[in-house]
């Protein structure tokens, strides 16, 4: 047996987690795991690691293979490093009508780095390929953490993008 | 009582089924063939291979026959054209990213991947751009694994989740980039985890030890029971030219239903270790000599003969393994007892004989063995529920998942279970008499006076069990090892023949060794005849003869320095025995020094035998490859040597008419494990400043050939068997660190062993078992003295 991993979730996070863990019944607490891992990434800048999966494993008390499984599965979990602010450029089929590649071009070009990548200041990462984020009536559009710009234009990506600390 | 029988139309044929079947259970049961990968009749449905597609009338697509549910008047196509075209599809998705490498794929010609794309597939794949390559996992020493061939049926993960109950492959990724995998770099550790080499459909997961050794079409299966346990549970070997490849489960839905212990699937790897005696030997002047069997079997008889003469029959004693054959350990008492000496025992490990007289005829389950994943509550005392009979403990997975059993653990240390138990601590090992004797008083038992508790019991514990033991109508207590080989055995199966008997429970021994069971029937013991009838005189009981060993000796497929409760120290005595004669399969270094005559006998797959498992069944095998080089079958070599000791009754001709004979004299034996003799009671000394050694027997490390068997020696299972295993609250303590060394002192003699820290081992107590790594201690617990070691071992 391995020695206890808990005490890498903060406060904060054991208690988020716990919120969502009185939403289901007291055998079902893997319903919880979603919830309980995307708190966990957000207490760690942005990704998780094997650690703070086990943690987590540990809190919900289920195997930690189940924790990588949703882990690896949902895209908006990273499980590797990455830059702290997430940005997401649709590139479905609404939005590549109306030029998403264009702006995935440009942010390219203005931050030097490809899709999949985040900038060398640790301060944004472009998340590869985005599907669908049902906001077709405003595309081209993005999803900046957790916020949805839309009509997006290389002026005004510049703007969204050069606010972000 | 037919109302929920249900008629379907599959193909123009009228079937049956019962209401809530899926439509695959009711076409397996009528013969028809439809495809299928990750349908498996033991697993969860997970419908995602897609491959059972059949078409159904009035359903606009195809649906897949493993996840819908008949229904009455349902009519089934599972050839139509439309069936055969999504049938075709799938087969051609599933293809595309499968590489062409059958060849070189250990699968091959038994794959059903390949089958499945005979039957159903085309010819030619339109795909034609780059396929996918997922890197190779090592998951340990048993389980090869090739990933890129995976078709993500997921068998493997369910598998680890519903019946193993460990979770410890799972779904990776999403779509191309899905893997199964352990996402860590990890091996698998559960003690079933060969299954789902036979569950993978393809070549992804293959076996380790029989990688590369052959083709599936040049195997010859030939059925066979493993002899690692008192399971039984039915298997086929696989040989060619002469040669075992690789052992596989036989389906008995009564025994084994269609899995088999790691223990049980890999053994066979030991059959044939580098040790491996291929002829007799004799011992002169300290030189071995290579004879034939006729000088060797003549110098036998001389010899002991000789001894018998000069100092009487009780100069002659004997040990058989009770993985022996039924017929082996007939025959094995049957000489001794020919020659008037009562003194033949294959209790090797047990150290209390003083109930023997309240012995049964044989110990046993006390149920059959699909009856036990339908008990209510269960009771185990001293059991290593994981570790002594792997599928023992899978069926009680089962009546605690399916049946919502109450089951409690009484036992010196906490295990990690797969299924929800209460787990009591006995305390160090004399604790378990205390708990039985509480747990009897309050059943309302009226205790004989000497019976009194040394130290308080948890009254919590006493209360849950005694309330659990009034649920339900199927209770059982079960006897574990822990508990048999226990320095009061006697009056713990009092105690619990006792409770048994005032909670209206079964009793249930789990035996030791193959054929424990058989073994008892068959007189291998002093005090008892073939049949349970008791011996004229006495006999010295196994603690004995290896205390002293007799100046005759013979030893039975034994190695009694890591066999039995004696340990190495019995080196020393045997080597003082003027003539110790060795059946043996293999030829170690130790026997070598104290045998004087060494005969090689066949294993349990080279000689015809019965074994008895657990239930009380018994399963008559031939044998399944030649004898190996000049080693005869071990029951053929008692039969000459008791024709040449002019003993009668030794002209069999085949082992049918042996096990006839014994069959004859069970044939009015009744089976029960209780007991009504108390025993003695022994309290040792416990100090309460001193280390308390555990000493469970090494899952690995039960007999010769699985010791050889190199692969589980190699399994995470085995190396953790290897430690001495502390708390973490002593390792905090005291400042030791897994990995450091302790200097281990029990009754005089040393052992370094590793630090592994472990969950579950109770403060003050250290877990170490008995195997080889931990040979240089007695076999037995007791108080120990630790000093750390300045270097890491």
């Amino acid at each position: 047996m391995k020695a206890s991993k808990i005490h890498l979730l903060t406060e904060h996070t054991r208690h988020e987690i716990d919120h969502w863990l009185g939403k289901y019944p007291p055998e079902q607490k893997q319903s919880a795991l979603l919830a309980a891992l995307r708190e966990t990434q957000h207490q760690n800048s942005g990704f998780l690691t094997t650690e703070l999966m086990d943690a987590v494993a540990e809190y919900l008390e289920i195997p930690p293979i189940s924790v990588y499984e949703v882990a690896t599965f949902y895209s908006m979990l990273e499980t590797k490093p990455c830059g702290r602010h997430h940005v997401s450029i649709c590139t479905n089929i609404s939005c590549a009508l109306m030029g998403s590649d264009d702006i995935v071009a440009h942010c390219e070009r203005k931050l030097g780095i490809k899709l999949g990548q985040s900038t060398p200041d640790g301060r944004i990462y472009l998340k590869v390929e985005e599907e669908c984020l049902a906001a077709c009536d405003g595309g081209p559009m993005m999803q900046v953490d957790h916020v949805y710009y839309e009509r997006l234009t290389p002026e005004k990506v510049d703007a969204i993008l050069d606010q972000l600390e | 009582m037919h109302d929920d029988l249900i008629t379907i139309e599959v193909d123009g044929h009228r079937l049956q089924g019962r209401k809530g079947d899926m439509l695959i259970e009711v076409t397996d049961q009528a013969g028809v063939t439809i495809p299928r990968f990750c349908y498996h009749r033991k697993l969860s449905i997970a419908a995602n291979c897609r491959m059972c597609l059949v078409e159904v009338e009035r359903a606009p697509k195809p649906l897949p026959a493993c996840s819908t549910p008949i229904s009455e008047g349902m009519r089934v196509q599972t050839r139509s054209p439309k069936a055969l075209a999504a049938q075709r599809s799938t087969m051609e998705f599933l293809l595309i990213n499968h590489p062409l490498d059958c060849p070189i794929c250990d699968q091959g010609g038994e794959c059903e991947l390949q089958d499945v794309a005979m039957g159903y597939g085309e010819g030619v794949g339109q795909y034609s751009e780059a396929k996918r390559v997922v890197k190779d996992k090592d998951i340990g020493s048993l389980i090869a694994t090739d990933m890129t061939r995976c078709i993500h049926c997921t068998r493997c993960v369910r598998f680890g989740e519903e019946i193993a109950g460990l979770k410890e492959l799972g779904v990776v990724g999403r779509s191309d980039h899905m893997e199964i995998g352990t996402y860590i770099a990890k091996s698998v550790s559960s003690e079933l985890s060969g299954n789902v080499i036979d569950l993978c459909p393809v070549g992804a997961l293959t076996s380790k030890p029989a990688r590369y050794t052959y083709r599936a079409w040049e195997l010859v299966q030939q059925p066979h029971v493993a002899t690692q346990d008192a399971f039984g549970s039915n298997l086929y070997l696989h040989t060619r030219e002469n040669k075992i490849m690789r052992a596989v489960p036989r389906d008995n839905e009564l025994i084994n239903e269609t899995w088999l212990s790691d223990r049980d699937r890999f053994a066979y790897t030991g059959l044939f270790a580098e040790d491996r005696l291929t002829q007799p030997q004799i011992k002169r002047e300290g030189q071995w000599q290579v004879v034939d069997w006729d000088t060797a079997l003549a110098e036998v008889a001389q010899s002991v003969q000789a001894l018998v003469q000069e100092q009487g029959a009780n100069a002659l004693g004997g040990l058989i393994s009770p993985d022996a054959s039924l017929e082996e350990l007939y025959l094995f008492q049957k000489l001794i007892r020919g020659l008037g000496s009562n003194n033949v025992d294959h209790r090797l490990r047990q150290i209390d004989f003083s109930a023997d007289a309240g012995d049964p005829v044989m110990p046993w389950f006390g149920m059959d063995i699909a009856d036990l994943s339908k008990l209510n509550a269960v009771v185990l005392i001293g059991a290593m529920v994981r570790e002594e009979i792997p599928l023992f403990g899978h069926r009680l997975r089962q009546a605690a998942l399916k049946g919502r059993a109450k089951i409690h653990l009484v036992h010196p240390y906490e295990q990690a279970l797969t299924f929800n138990a209460t787990q009591w601590l006995s305390g160090a090992q004399a604790g378990m008499l205390d708990v039985l004797i509480v747990l009897a008083r309050a059943a309302g038992v009226l205790l004989p006076e000497t019976l009194v508790e040394s130290a308080p019991v948890d009254a919590l514990m006493i209360d849950r069990i005694r309330a659990d033991l009034k649920k339900g109508t199927r209770r059982a207590i079960f006897l574990g090892h822990l508990a048999q080989n226990d320095a009061n055995f006697g009056a713990i199966r009092y105690l619990a023949t006792q409770i048994a008997k005032a909670t209206d429970s079964a009793l249930g021994v789990l035996p030791q060794g193959a054929n424990q069971s058989g073994a008892w029937l068959a007189g291998a013991v002093p005090h008892r005849l073939p049949g349970g009838l008791p011996a004229v005189g006495s006999g010295a009981n196994a603690s004995l003869l290896l205390a002293e060993p007799k100046p005759a000796l013979l030893l039975y497929g034994i190695e009694p320095e890591f066999d039995s409760s004696a340990g190495m120290a019995v080196l020393n005595r045997l080597k003082a025995s003027e003539c110790v004669v060795c059946f043996t399969a293999h030829a170690s270094a130790h026997q070598r020094e104290y045998a004087n005559i060494l005969l090689p006998i066949g294993t349990a797959v080279e000689s015809a035998g019965t074994w008895v498992n657990g239930e009380g069944r018994w399963q008559p095998q031939r044998g399944i490859v030649r004898s190996f080089a000049d080693s005869r079958p071990g029951w053929k070599v008692l039969r000459v040597l008791g024709t040449l000791l002019d003993l009668s009754g030794f002209d069999y001709l085949d082992a049918a008419q042996i096990r006839n004979d014994i069959q004859a004299q069970c044939a009015h034996i009744n089976l029960s494990n209780l007991s009504d003799v108390l025993g003695a009671i022994t309290r040792s000394d416990v100090r309460a400043d001193a280390w308390t050694r555990i000493a469970p027997i090494a899952v690995y490390g039960i007999n010769g050939i699985v010791r050889r068997a190199e692969p589980l020696q190699m399994t995470e299972l085995a190396m953790k068997q290897n430690h001495c295993l502390v708390s973490p609250i002593d390792a905090q303590s005291q400042g030791w660190e897994a990995g450091d060394c302790l200097l281990i002192t029990q009754s005089g003699q040393p052992q370094s062993l590793p630090i592994k820290i472990e969950e579950g081992v109770p403060a003050g107590s250290l877990l170490i078992y008995v195997g080889v790594a931990t040979a240089g201690l007695p076999a037995e617990g007791g108080t120990v003295e630790v000093v750390r070691e300045a270097v890491a071992c």
